[in-house]
């Protein structure tokens, strides 16, 4: 039985897929997954299992793309967005992936979620040339349009917020002794390496220790004694919520006062600053690109009502006060707008071709003065950030935006 | 081969299914469908025509169905491993998604590091979770039932930490992506179905494997444990030392599958092994036929294709349909699919053949 529906439905996609060659041929301007009518956009999200809490992202993508499509679509054309779950888990992202691109047919996928699932894709939508277009992910690797020309960032890297945090060392505290902790990974040096580049020559000179955790570790005391040891009066933690929270406690704990650089990582009030008390992280500083739908400096802004009237309009009422819903909205506002500038020339290649040249494009919700800006070597579109303190009670934007680049 | 004696060692069984009067007493466990009580010819046909149909398919198939497929018969491989164990020999295991990614790490691991050839990582992966499992069986003889399914669950739950904790050798929380194997040349087959081809044979032979390791000896010391450990004693197995093969032979099984896993997806990372995989083991068992051979395969189908069904049946609430469809199997045929019609098949045809006067 399962055979028959199987060899039936794999009859149906060949004529599909014969269909649809030959519908390209008519068109001459459009990719796979295009039509007068249509785009077919392909997403996977964790909507279950333990990173279900970004599954948010997806949502509104959905939402925002119902909402462009019920205004009349892009040029006439209706979003059809496809969103699957792969529940954070590789395997699953390759299959859903493969089922999209070969049976659906989509045009491009968009903002796949999470680092481990978009490795496993990479090679093969650069190896079949499908657009990986805005990946959910900040690693620096993704920045590699010569290898991967058909994959791009949207988040800042880590390698350029550290870039940031060393350019602002630089100008405002030129004598540092820097110390340095970091997850023993790729995201941990990322965030190292990005320092390094970031202070040039005086690199080898200004940091004076660096230690790394393992995330199996139970605690990083030993390593911040380490670090209090070594004499240094600036500190960056590149960790995650559980051992940034335990950084910024045993700091004060110990009576060390360094200027305590904290990534964006694990910067988040509720998941950082609480548990690790938050009068012991008054002082801290830390980066960001987007404005925090809590702070209520935005809250009068056209930008922040326009986006609240969006989410009570399409049911997310319950996740304003969730960052990671404005940053999925910025995604989709800047996927809008490239299928906006390919105009009718809907094929893969344009697609990767108009993405590849963003200049400052501005989007609603991201801090005024950052935009989106990039070229055919440079796939990371948002380079700028500006540093924010901890006040005790939340995040407090100063200074001027920096950029990273 | 005599006309009675059946595919595999199942014939070693036949004896005692003679001696028994009654055909509908014809039980669980069911090794169906080896036990076909068919004239050899028409088992002979019939094993032809599935394989034939296997090998056809491919090429009615797309390139997507033909990955999917693959992935069942992984699947269905590692189930085939867990049934060994936990159907036969009523060794609850949680933990087979460790194994899986054990052998799917020992076979990356070899590949990027080492450049050996995709097949050839096969047997080392085998090996190597043949040892774990051994090792993880001798304190597990000291636990039964859900206690055991506890000692296993460790091990789920552990694996993905551990994988990130060794990580100049598992490339930690960024995995190891491999290159896709080649398809040789001349055959004019494309990767995916190259790698369909491959895992059918590995399919195939570890089935063999499994109804020779069953249908035997082995298979009725297993099944008197599950079934009476003291009586077996008494009779004089050697119950540690068949718990113990049971929980090496068993993780072989679905290490073989984990290499398989990792060389057809061509990516592992600690993500890929959820505790929920090692579930997905036990929930593919118990619907296939927890102590059938063929119901592995459709162990795999389950594991495969159930949770995308649920999906396109409601986006909101696809693992409410999930555990719908859980329920009704269980419910509807609480020995599985295999373990439930096999035995009613079997019974069917020896009446029709009575009904006919043919010979038993």
């Amino acid at each position: 039985m399962r055979a028959k529906q199987r060899l039936l439905r794999g009859l149906c996609a060949a004529a599909g897929l014969m269909l649809a060659t030959s519908s390209l041929h008519a068109a001459g301007q459009y990719g796979p997954g295009v039509t007068d009518t249509e785009i077919k956009i392909g997403n996977t999200n964790p909507y279950s299992g333990p990173a279900s809490s970004y599954g948010i992202n997806g949502k509104v993508h959905a939402a925002y793309f119902a909402m462009i499509n019920e205004r009349g679509g892009i040029n006439g054309r209706k979003i059809n967005y496809i969103t699957r779950d792969d529940s954070y888990s590789p395997p699953k992202t390759v299959e859903l992936v493969r089922q999209m691109v070969e049976q659906d047919q989509v045009f491009l996928l968009f903002a796949t979620l999470g680092t481990p699932p978009n490795m496993a894709i990479h090679g093969y939508l650069n190896d079949n040339k499908v657009p990986q277009l805005f990946v959910a992910t900040g690693a620096d690797q993704w920045n590699d349009p010569k290898h991967f020309p058909w994959t791009m960032m949207w988040l800042p890297s880590y390698g350029i917020e550290s870039r940031i945090y060393a350019n602002y060392i630089l100008k405002n505290l030129p004598n540092a002794k820097i110390a340095v902790l970091y997850q023993n990974d790729d995201y941990g040096k990322d965030y190292l390496n990005g320092l390094r580049a970031g202070l040039g020559d005086k690199a080898a000179k200004m940091i004076v220790a660096t230690q790394s955790y393992e995330t199996t570790d139970p605690t990083i005391d030993s390593q911040v004694v380490a670090l209090q040891a070594s004499g240094a009066d600036v500190l960056l933690t590149a960790a995650i919520p559980k051992f940034a929270a335990q950084t910024v406690r045993k700091v004060y704990d110990i009576g060390w006062k360094p200027t305590h650089f904290l990534n964006s990582v694990g910067n988040s009030v509720g998941t950082v600053m609480k548990p690790a008390g938050l009068e012991k992280g008054v002082g801290t500083i830390s980066a960001t690109y987007i404005m925090d739908p809590t702070d209520p400096q935005w809250q009068d802004t056209p930008e922040y009502k326009e986006w609240l009237a969006f989410m009570n309009n399409h049911g997310l009422s319950a996740n304003v006060t969730d960052v990671q819903a404005a940053i999925g909205y910025s995604y989709a506002q800047t996927l809008v707008e490239v299928l906006k500038m390919c105009g009718d020339n809907l094929t893969r290649e344009n697609v990767m071709k108009q993405a590849a040249s963003l200049h400052n494009l501005r989007l609603p919700l991201l801090l005024p003065g950052i935009t989106l800006s990039t070229s055919a070597d440079d796939f990371d579109p948002i380079k700028q950030m500006q540093l924010q303190k901890f006040d005790g009670t939340t995040w407090k934007l100063f200074g001027e935006v920096l950029s990273g680049s | 081969m005599s006309e009675s004696l059946p595919v595999g060692a199942a014939g070693k069984l036949a004896p005692i299914r003679a001696s028994v009067p009654n055909a509908a007493k014809v039980r669980w466990p069911c090794n169906w469908p080896w036990n076909w009580p068919w004239n050899w010819p028409w088992r002979w046909l019939a094993g032809a025509a599935l394989i034939a149909l296997a090998v056809v398919l491919p090429f009615a198939l797309s390139n997507y169905h033909v990955f999917t497929l693959t992935q069942v018969m992984i699947y269905a491989i590692a189930v085939l491993g867990l049934n060994i164990l936990t159907g036969y020999n009523g060794q609850i295991s949680l933990g087979h998604g460790g194994f899986f990614a054990a052998g799917a790490y020992t076979a990356a691991i070899l590949m990027h590091r080492y450049g050996v050839p995709y097949w050839a990582t096969l047997p080392p992966a085998g090996l190597i979770c043949f040892v774990l499992g051994v090792l993880f069986g001798l304190p597990a003889l000291r636990f039964e039932g859900p206690y055991l399914a506890l000692v296993t669950l460790a091990m789920a739950v552990a694996m993905p930490q551990l994988l990130k904790y060794f990580d100049t050798w598992t490339g930690g929380q960024q995995g190891i992506v491999l290159v896709k194997p080649l398809p040789p040349p001349g055959l004019g087959l494309d990767r995916d179905r190259w790698l369909y081809f491959f895992v059918l044979a590995v399919l195939l032979l570890a089935m063999r494997l499994a109804a020779n390791l069953l249908n035997g000896r082995t298979g009725r010391a297993l099944v008197a444990i599950r079934d009476h450990p003291i009586a077996a004693v008494a009779m004089g197995i050697n119950t540690p030392r068949y718990k113990t093969l049971a929980f090496g032979a068993s993780t072989l099984f679905t290490g073989v599958a984990g290499a398989l896993a990792a060389i057809v997806v061509g990516f592992v990372a600690p993500e890929s092994f959820s505790l929920f995989l090692s579930l997905s083991f036990l929930v593919g068992s118990a619907v296939g036929g927890i102590a059938t051979i063929g119901g592995a395969i459709v162990g795999g189908f389950f594991i495969e294709s159930v949770p995308n069904l649920a999906n396109d049946v409601s986006d909101a609430a696809p693992w409410a349909i999930y555990g719908l469809a859980m329920l009704l199997f269980m419910y509807l045929m609480p020995r599985g699919l295999v373990g439930t019609l096999g035995p009613w098949f079997v019974h069917a045809m020896r009446k029709f053949r009575s009904a006919r006067g043919a010979p038993k």
